[in-house]
């Protein structure tokens, strides 16, 4: 078990108990939720859990502010879109559509890493925002390839449609189907790409970058060309989130700028990784379970909230549900106040590691 | 009759606007310590900053073996086999202390026997190997510095001021540390303000003033003329023996 956690415990009681029963209950999601929203709501974190801990490994562990994430997830999302779009809704296509995508964010992120993780972060910062803005527009422009402003719905194999059956009988009164299929697809590659993040991190690759965050020049001093390693990690962090980006695709089978290449999708993460705790990767599946089921269910609370205290004044116009967005900024702030550190941080205690 | 491990011919380094080093000529022996004096500013950090590479000549020859390295990037430099300390001990304070020397062994894990022997000189490295750096004391830290510098066979180590704020205690460690790596024949370039520390340890000495070497010769006899002393680091050096 430690040896899978790549020796990097949780340190923390609380911590060990929500992150199991996170995992518990995104494992056994499609039997314990029936309903469509829950499941929609679990796959949304496991994907998230992939681009928000890829987004940790640069921010958090190797110090490089980047705002081209999402474009990396974007190029996922429509490299296995595309393809199944174009190509037919067949295995082929979706792991072509992929290899296609994995290559080009690759690519991408060691020409921008390249040629700019030599200036200083704020620049790396300003270009990283320039080249997403200029792919989000490309996207919504070649409308004739990518499905413009409306995106590209398509068909996935016939083995994860909602009309496939696994077995004839369900198992534990859940018929295995297609969607389900799909679910355990996501799961499984979030929680193996997320084991693989906290090897790199744990591994002497992982240190350099914690040096390099700290000091650069020290760790030059120490005989590593930080450019190299800061371009690594670049690359590996965009792949991990064009894989995200294309069981996103998979899952919706639908893809579009908003659901991929939005910069509201990049600000969402930087609120996980924050709130999670930077240079934690366990912090990003706190940071994203927390905010996905807020976004999700926030809304459906303070209705309840509402009905609830009718006939109280002012009380049931605070918690009306048109206001949830206020809760959910309030939320974000507070938690940022009370836990600067993010969760993570707050609950580990300082002491060996 | 040694060979010159690193030259400076007239080496000139601008930090910015300001002209640091004016021309400074320095040899250090192969497998010698050599301690370059000073008063404050006078061009003693910058001096081995710029050997690291960490700042770039602008004008003169910095060579290395007799090879030119004036120009070279600071990791390219620092894998000739150099390694520096500086005066701000230059640790990571987030990772562990046994991330922190894992880090300065590039050929892979530290030797057991060289941990051992680098334990037999700062015990409290062993006790503290996995917290963070960043908990230690400053005299900790140093040893941390210090440590990670010869958790490897290197040919050079560039010190900056070791002894600044430390406890007696850690200095004599010290000493006892820079002795033994002497004797394995690692050549070390010392800054350092505590003339009674330097000339305990030093073969060689130089003396800068205002970005210029002043005097250089052998550290026994400096000490040993008090005159000399005077003229060259008058009384400033005094209060920090």
């Amino acid at each position: 078990m430690i040896s899978l956690l790549s020796g990097d415990r949780p340190r923390s009681a609380v911590l060990s108990v929500i992150l199991l029963a996170i995992l518990v209950v995104l494992a056994a999601a499609p039997f314990a939720f029936p309903g469509a929203q829950a499941l929609n709501t679990a796959a949304k974190i496991c994907v998230f859990v992939i681009l928000v801990a890829s987004y940790d490994l640069l921010i958090g562990y190797a110090g490089i502010v980047s705002f081209a994430h999402t474009m990396f997830y974007g190029i996922g999302g429509y490299g296995v879109g595309l393809a199944l779009y174009g190509w037919g809704a067949t295995w082929v296509s979706v792991f072509g559509g992929l290899a296609l995508a994995l290559g080009l964010g690759i690519v991408l992120a060691l020409a921008i890493g390249l040629f700019s993780l030599r200036v200083r972060a704020i620049f790396f910062a300003m270009i990283t925002l320039a080249v997403a803005s200029a792919f989000a527009i490309l996207a919504s422009q070649l409308s004739g390839f990518t499905g413009g402003e409306d995106g590209r719905s398509f068909r996935v194999p016939p083995e994860l449609r909602p009309a496939f059956k696994l077995f004839e009988e369900p198992v534990l009164g859940l018929d295995i189907t297609g969607k389900v299929l799909t679910y355990y697809i996501l799961f499984a590659t979030a929680l193996a790409l997320f084991l693989l993040a906290l090897r790199v991190v744990n591994s002497p690759f992982g240190s350099v970058l914690k040096a390099i965050r700290e000091n650069d020049f020290r760790t030059e001093a120490l005989g590593y060309r930080t450019v190299v390693f800061r371009t690594k990690v670049n690359c590996l962090a965009a792949a991990m989130a064009v894989v995200a980006g294309g069981l996103n695709a998979l899952w919706l089978r639908y893809t579009g700028p908003d659901t991929t290449l939005s910069f509201a999708i990049m600000l969402d993460i930087l609120l996980m990784v924050v709130i999670g705790g930077m240079g934690t990767l366990y912090g990003a599946v706190i940071g994203a379970t927390l905010f996905i089921v807020a976004q999700n269910y926030l809304q459906k609370l303070m209705a309840v909230g509402a009905a609830a205290t009718e006939g109280i004044p002012l009380v049931p116009h605070l918690i009306h549900p048109d206001r949830w967005l206020l809760w959910l900024g309030i939320l974000f702030v507070a938690s940022v106040y009370f836990f600067p550190t993010g969760i993570v941080g707050r609950f580990r205690k300082a002491g060996p590691h | 009759m040694t060979a010159d491990l690193v030259r400076l011919e007239g080496v000139h380094t601008h930090i910015g606007q300001y002209h640091i080093l004016q021309g400074v000529d320095l040899v250090v022996p192969e497998g010698e310590l050599t301690v370059l004096l000073g008063r404050n500013g006078a061009g003693k950090t910058t001096c081995l900053r710029t050997i690291m590479g960490l700042w770039q000549p602008s004008a003169g020859r910095l060579t290395w073996r007799g090879r030119e390295i004036g120009g070279w990037a600071t990791p390219d430099i620092a894998r000739l086999g150099i390694a520096y300390v500086p005066e701000s001990m230059g640790i990571f304070a987030d990772l562990t202390v046994a991330e922190n020397m894992v880090l300065a062994a590039r050929a892979g894990r530290p030797d057991p026997r060289r941990l051992d022997w680098i334990f037999g000189f700062f015990p409290a490295l062993r006790k503290f190997w996995d917290f963070p750096a960043g908990v230690l004391s400053g005299g900790q830290k140093q040893m941390l510095s210090i440590a990670r510098a010869v958790i490897e066979p290197r040919d050079l180590i560039l010190v900056d001021e070791p002894t600044k704020g430390i406890a007696p205690a850690i200095i004599e460690a010290m000493i006892g540390a820079f002795r033994e790596l002497k004797r394995g024949g690692t050549t070390i370039l010392l800054v350092e303000q505590n003339f009674r520390f330097a000339a305990s340890l030093g073969d060689g000495v130089a003396v800068m003033d205002d970005g210029r070497i002043v005097h250089a010769g052998r550290m026994a006899d400096l000490a040993a003329d008090a005159a000399l002393q005077t003229r060259l680091l008058g009384l400033s050096l005094d209060q920090h023996q």
